[in-house]
């Protein structure tokens, strides 16, 4: 701080305090919501306090799920969340690790052209191209799999960039004497380069985790079984439940277990998270 | 560039075939097809096609109902990236004032990232529910009779809160990032030359602060233009009366649910243009910086 100014402080945490409470009130009253019977949620206004039928919303929610939404689980479809989540971060982690070291290791013919082509798959996010691609799966027999709700995700622009930056601020000499030792292009990736990325690994896999987690539009598309349904995807089977009213004491369950897995992961590696934004956007 | 590069005939291949494979099979034959499919008027079974030219681009420019999407999805843009940006700045100006408790409130303030847009939009749909949402019901108290499902407005405004509540905190680590590393120095010159806080921010701090403000504004825009299908999906479903159709919600009412191949294709190819000419920008002047 330049000056001390006792009114500006106070302004600054008055506009910090508005500004939690805008970010949290929603997520607090669906966590509330979630607590109450459908009695407490059918008419204005609605408790801001918890309820006591929590436990037994969760539970029943976790174990049979609802028939509005197809009578999955909502443990089942977490469990499938997960599956999809983890397949497209270390998919997309592997494959481009070894892409990037690649292009910046090897000299190669079509090398900048390999580089341009994942380079263009930045522009084409999957909403603009969907019909398409849907089609694509459908001719390779990948509907209603895991791998068809995984491997068409898994290619990355930005997380090859990622590690080709920081490849290449790898010095030389290592490289050097790891010839003079005689360790071959694989032996010197095992052993020397994976070990120097762990953290960018570390930082990248929790962006793409959250990513991966939080799919909507191509598990929407790809399955049609309600075994594969995915959390995210699945609420929305909830709030639209066609001719019955919605059952909010559900849906604000859903939602809460939906999110509080991609939420611990960033409060809990939050130093890890923020490198790996800020990094991975430039 | 490296100097020192290992040598094989086959093993850059064998590293870049599994990303190449991907690449081309998810990315470059769908938007190909997208290409071609969009020149072509196919039946509902797929048995026939014709080869019409550019006469699914002529339909749409001349059908009011996307011409309004256009306006629709521009409006959302420009009311999510203005409200996301502008609440994000003042709280990392805020933020950045505060010594010691700058790493509390940054956590209290990062984890909606976390929350997928299809979930900001349920949570902010209940909210905003006309017979019981809290919002609604202080609206209500008010004198404000708020009810989403047939004011087409109010649907638009609430798909455009519920986007920006999501959105916020990303910006707001983007603009902390940059407002930490302005020189403390410079503030502090300005402050000898007596300079208060409000001149200081307009003359140092947000200038100094425009390539994080361009990033985030294209950044912005394609969240909004297309990181939100989910949000309306889950919610308005474009309604009441499309008034919340935005561009790639449109694409997948056509395509999946209006079945005309066509015009769909012809949305997308038309949404890529529009992707691309964003990320040209961003890679131009991002790369360059902006000028001050």
């Amino acid at each position: 701080m330049v000056e001390n100014r006792p009114l500006a402080t106070f302004v600054t945490h008055a506009v910090l305090i508005a500004g939690v409470v805008f970010l949290c009130f929603p997520v607090w009253m669906a966590l509330v919501a979630s607590t109450h019977g459908p009695e407490a949620l059918s008419k204005a206004p609605i408790p801001l306090w918890f309820g006591d039928q929590g436990w037994q919303n969760y539970r029943d929610l976790l174990t049979t799920g609802l028939p509005e939404a197809g009578g999955v689980p909502v443990g089942l479809m977490m469990l499938n969340s997960l599956i999809m989540a983890l397949g497209i971060t270390i998919g997309k982690i592997a494959i481009s690790l070894i892409a990037a070291y690649a292009i910046v290791y090897f000299r190669f013919p079509f090398r900048m052209g390999f580089f341009w082509m994942i380079f263009i798959t930045l522009m084409l996010p999957v909403e603009v191209r969907i019909l398409p691609t849907f089609d694509v799966i459908t001719r390779l027999d990948m509907l209603n799999t895991y791998h068809g709700l995984i491997i068409p995700l898994i290619a990355s622009a930005t997380a090859t960039f990622l590690f080709r930056q920081f490849f290449l601020t790898i010095p030389d000499e290592l490289v050097e004497a790891a010839r003079i030792d005689g360790a071959g292009p694989l032996k010197f990736f095992r052993d020397i380069l994976l070990p120097l990325s762990r953290t960018n690994i570390a930082a990248l896999f929790i962006i793409l985790f959250i990513y991966g987690w939080n799919q909507y539009l191509w598990p929407l598309i790809v399955t049609t079984e309600e075994n594969l349904y995915t959390v995210v995807m699945g609420i929305q089977r909830m709030a639209n439940s066609g001719e019955s009213l919605p059952v909010w004491h559900y849906i604000m369950g859903t939602a809460m277990l939906a999110l509080i897995p991609p939420v611990v992961v960033v409060l809990a590696m939050q130093r890890l998270f923020v490198k790996g934004l800020v990094e991975s956007e430039k | 560039m490296k100097r020192v590069v290992f040598r094989s005939r086959w093993l850059p291949y064998a590293l870049l075939a599994p990303q190449i494979a991907v690449t081309l099979i998810f990315f470059f034959w769908p938007a190909l097809r997208a290409i071609e499919s969009s020149f072509f008027i196919e039946d509902a079974f797929g048995f026939a096609r014709e080869f019409v030219a550019f006469e699914n681009y002529a339909r749409l420019f001349a059908d009011a109902g996307y011409l309004k999407s256009f306006r629709t999805t521009l409006i959302f843009g420009v009311g999510v990236t203005a409200l996301a940006m502008s609440i994000a700045l003042a709280l990392a100006v805020a933020a950045n004032r505060v010594l010691q408790a700058t790493t509390l409130y940054r956590t209290l303030i990062i984890w909606p990232y976390a929350v997928a847009p299809a979930l900001a939009g349920v949570i902010w749909f209940f909210l905003m529910n006309p017979s019981l949402g809290i919002v609604a019901y202080w609206l209500d108290l008010l004198g404000y009779d708020w009810n989403h499902y047939q004011n087409g407005d109010q649907a638009l405004l609430m798909v455009i809160v519920a986007a920006a509540w999501k959105q916020i905190s990303y910006n707001f680590l983007f603009f902390l990032a940059g407002l930490q590393s302005i020189p403390k120095s410079m503030m502090e010159a300005a402050a000898i030359d007596r300079a208060g806080p409000w001149r200081r921010f307009w003359t140092i701090t947000f200038p100094l602060l425009s390539p994080t403000t361009f990033f985030l504004l294209v950044i912005n825009f394609v969240y909004a233009f297309f990181e939100t299908f989910a949000l309306i999906h889950a919610t308005t479903s474009g309604g009441p009366s499309d008034s919340t159709s935005i561009l790639v919600f449109r694409v997948y009412q056509t395509g999946f649910v209006g079945q005309d191949y066509g015009s769909s294709a012809a949305q997308s190819v038309i949404l890529m243009a529009l992707v691309i000419g964003l990320t040209v920008i961003q890679f131009r002047y991002v790369e360059r910086r902006v000028n001050y």
